[in-house]
């Protein structure tokens, strides 16, 4: 006899779908609750760290990845240490160890990229979205900074094309610009540049739709660190690393060049390509060489490749264009 | 000033421009220097070469402000000298690990980017000067003679700063902070001369 009968538990008892599905984090709460208690005889930045931890709460959550052919190989991988304290993202600060201790506030959740221009209808995507788009790949990268240091970097995302395709853009679109996060109260340390902000970045289509660009969620198999420019952020690994913009939340579609940060800041120095060559000096140093991070003082030069070692796979985007004019 | 506080202040002088070459000895040895010891080198002795020469800079305009700290020249040559010594440490790692002993790679430097080129004549003006640095020196140039090319210290000093702003992204200001110094401490001697010479003509 089914009618009537009361159920085994009461309603009351029953744990909500919401919480049910957040009891991790309420763990964690709880946990971090506890600890919190414990740690505070040791003293309020202590304390402050366990509630707002420095290194954004999602940096370190394991990601789960697949095997790409587009990995590089044959490289020793940069110590993650290096490349989580080693950062340029100038709107935390200048100096490389800054973005580190200063990145912790990027709030990055809820987090969404806005799309627009020349596409069919602008769209929103949602972060969380985007993670289950298309497997997670495994692609080992070197990165090539244009202030001649170099890093090896196992980042962890899949084709920027993917998500390209899914924008639907018209065919008037020639080129895409990437627009990074932008707060001056959560990055105060950018009002000590003379530079304009929000960060921008921008790609040819064809460049962009490349299977190597990259758009990319973490390092190592986890969630990028803020730093490391979390949420979600582009990596073209045949340019100069500034051409791959960090905490993307803005992605518009173009018929021209658009405005580039370091190109508008100084053109001389920083063209729109930006590739990597070994030809092409900076005004200020040679690129002919660079240094690799984690190496001791004596062993870290080494030989700059065109196009950083990619040039199989990215050279036919640029035949007949003049690279030195092109720069 | 007695003569043990003079010793003493002398030695901690010493201790404190020294700290920076001991610390990146000890991390060159313990192979702590960092993500990228080459531009740790660079940045850090580069800095403290032109941190100690704006300091010796500081030395008269204080004197001057009054006769009781008069003493404190016997500190500007020993200041002047480190900064000299920051200096070469800072030629040498260029020399060594960013131009790998190449002089065809140093003279396309030299010739082609102002930022090295302007790095290159502060540390060649700043030779002289630590080579006429010794009471031998002094005594066979006469104080006239000698007052006279240690001049070159204030262009030194500009062509230090320049070769910092050149260095850095447009943008960057970073080195905001030595300029303003060095430009109060360069406008404090002709404004200190004229206070000095309006107090001698109402007395």
């Amino acid at each position: 006899m089914l009618i009537g009968k009361p159920p085994d538990i009461p309603s009351s008892a029953i744990t909500s779908k919401d919480r049910y599905l957040n009891r991790r984090r309420f763990l964690r709460g709880a946990v971090s609750g506890v600890v919190a208690t414990g740690v505070a005889a040791l003293g309020a930045e202590r304390l402050a760290e366990v509630f707002s931890p420095r290194i954004g709460a999602m940096a370190g959550t394991k990601l789960e990845t697949v095997k790409s052919p587009l990995t590089t190989t044959g490289e020793q991988l940069t110590s993650y240490d290096d490349i989580t304290h080693y950062n340029n993202f100038y709107e935390f600060g200048v100096n490389k160890d800054e973005p580190a201790k200063n990145a912790g506030g990027l709030p990055i959740r809820p987090w969404t990229i806005r799309v627009d221009g020349k596409v069919k209808a602008p769209k929103t995507f949602d972060i969380d979205t985007l993670l289950k788009l298309r497997p997670l790949e495994d692609r080992v990268y070197r990165h090539r900074c244009v202030e001649a240091w170099s890093m090896v970097i196992p980042w962890v995302g899949y084709s920027l094309s993917e998500f390209i395709k899914l924008c639907d853009p018209l065919p008037s679109a020639k080129y895409v610009q990437f627009l990074s996060y932008y707060d001056k109260h959560v990055e105060k340390w950018s009002l000590d540049q003379a530079i304009s902000w929000p960060y921008s970045e921008g790609l040819r289509m064809d460049e962009a739709m490349h299977p190597l660009a990259l758009l990319t969620f973490g390092l190592y198999g986890e969630v990028l660190p803020n730093q490391d420019g979390a949420p979600v952020r582009i990596v073209v690994p045949w340019k100069y690393g500034f051409k791959s913009a960090k905490s993307i939340v803005g992605v518009r579609f173009l018929d021209k060049v658009p405005p580039t940060t370091w190109n508008d800041q100084a053109p001389s120095e920083y063209g729109f390509y930006s590739n990597v060559n070994p030809n092409v000096d900076h005004p200020r140093w040679s690129q002919k060489t660079e240094r690799r991070i984690g190496l001791p003082f004596y062993a870290q030069r080494r030989t700059t490749l065109m196009f950083n070692g990619y040039a199989d796979q990215v050279a036919s985007l640029y035949t007949g264009m003049d690279l030195k004019r092109n720069y | 000033m007695k003569r043990l506080t003079l010793i003493l202040l002398k030695t901690l002088t010493w201790l404190a421009c020294l700290g920076q070459f001991g610390l990146l000895v000890y991390e060159a040895v313990t192979n702590t220097l960092g993500p990228d010891p080459s531009s740790k080198i660079a940045l850090s002795t580069g800095y403290a070469a032109l941190l100690l020469l704006i300091v010796s800079l500081a030395i008269t305009p204080l004197r001057r402000l009054s006769p009781r700290l008069s003493w404190l020249i016997k500190f500007r040559r020993l200041l002047g000298l480190f900064a000299f010594f920051y200096a070469t440490l800072h030629l040498l790692t260029y020399v060594a690990l960013y131009a790998g002993f190449d002089v065809n790679t140093m003279e396309t430097d030299i010739a082609k980017r102002r930022f090295i080129t302007m790095g290159v004549a502060a540390w060649l003006l700043l030779l002289p000067l630590a080579a006429t640095s010794t009471n031998w020196a002094i005594r066979k140039l006469g104080g006239k003679r000698w007052n006279r090319l240690h001049k070159l210290v204030y262009v030194a000093a500009v062509c230090g700063v320049i070769h910092y702003w050149w260095q850095v992204k447009p943008g960057v200001l970073s080195p905001l902070m030595l300029t303003v110094v060095l430009g109060v401490l360069l406008l404090a001697r002709p404004v200190l001369a004229w206070f000095q010479q309006r107090k001698a003509c109402a007395a």
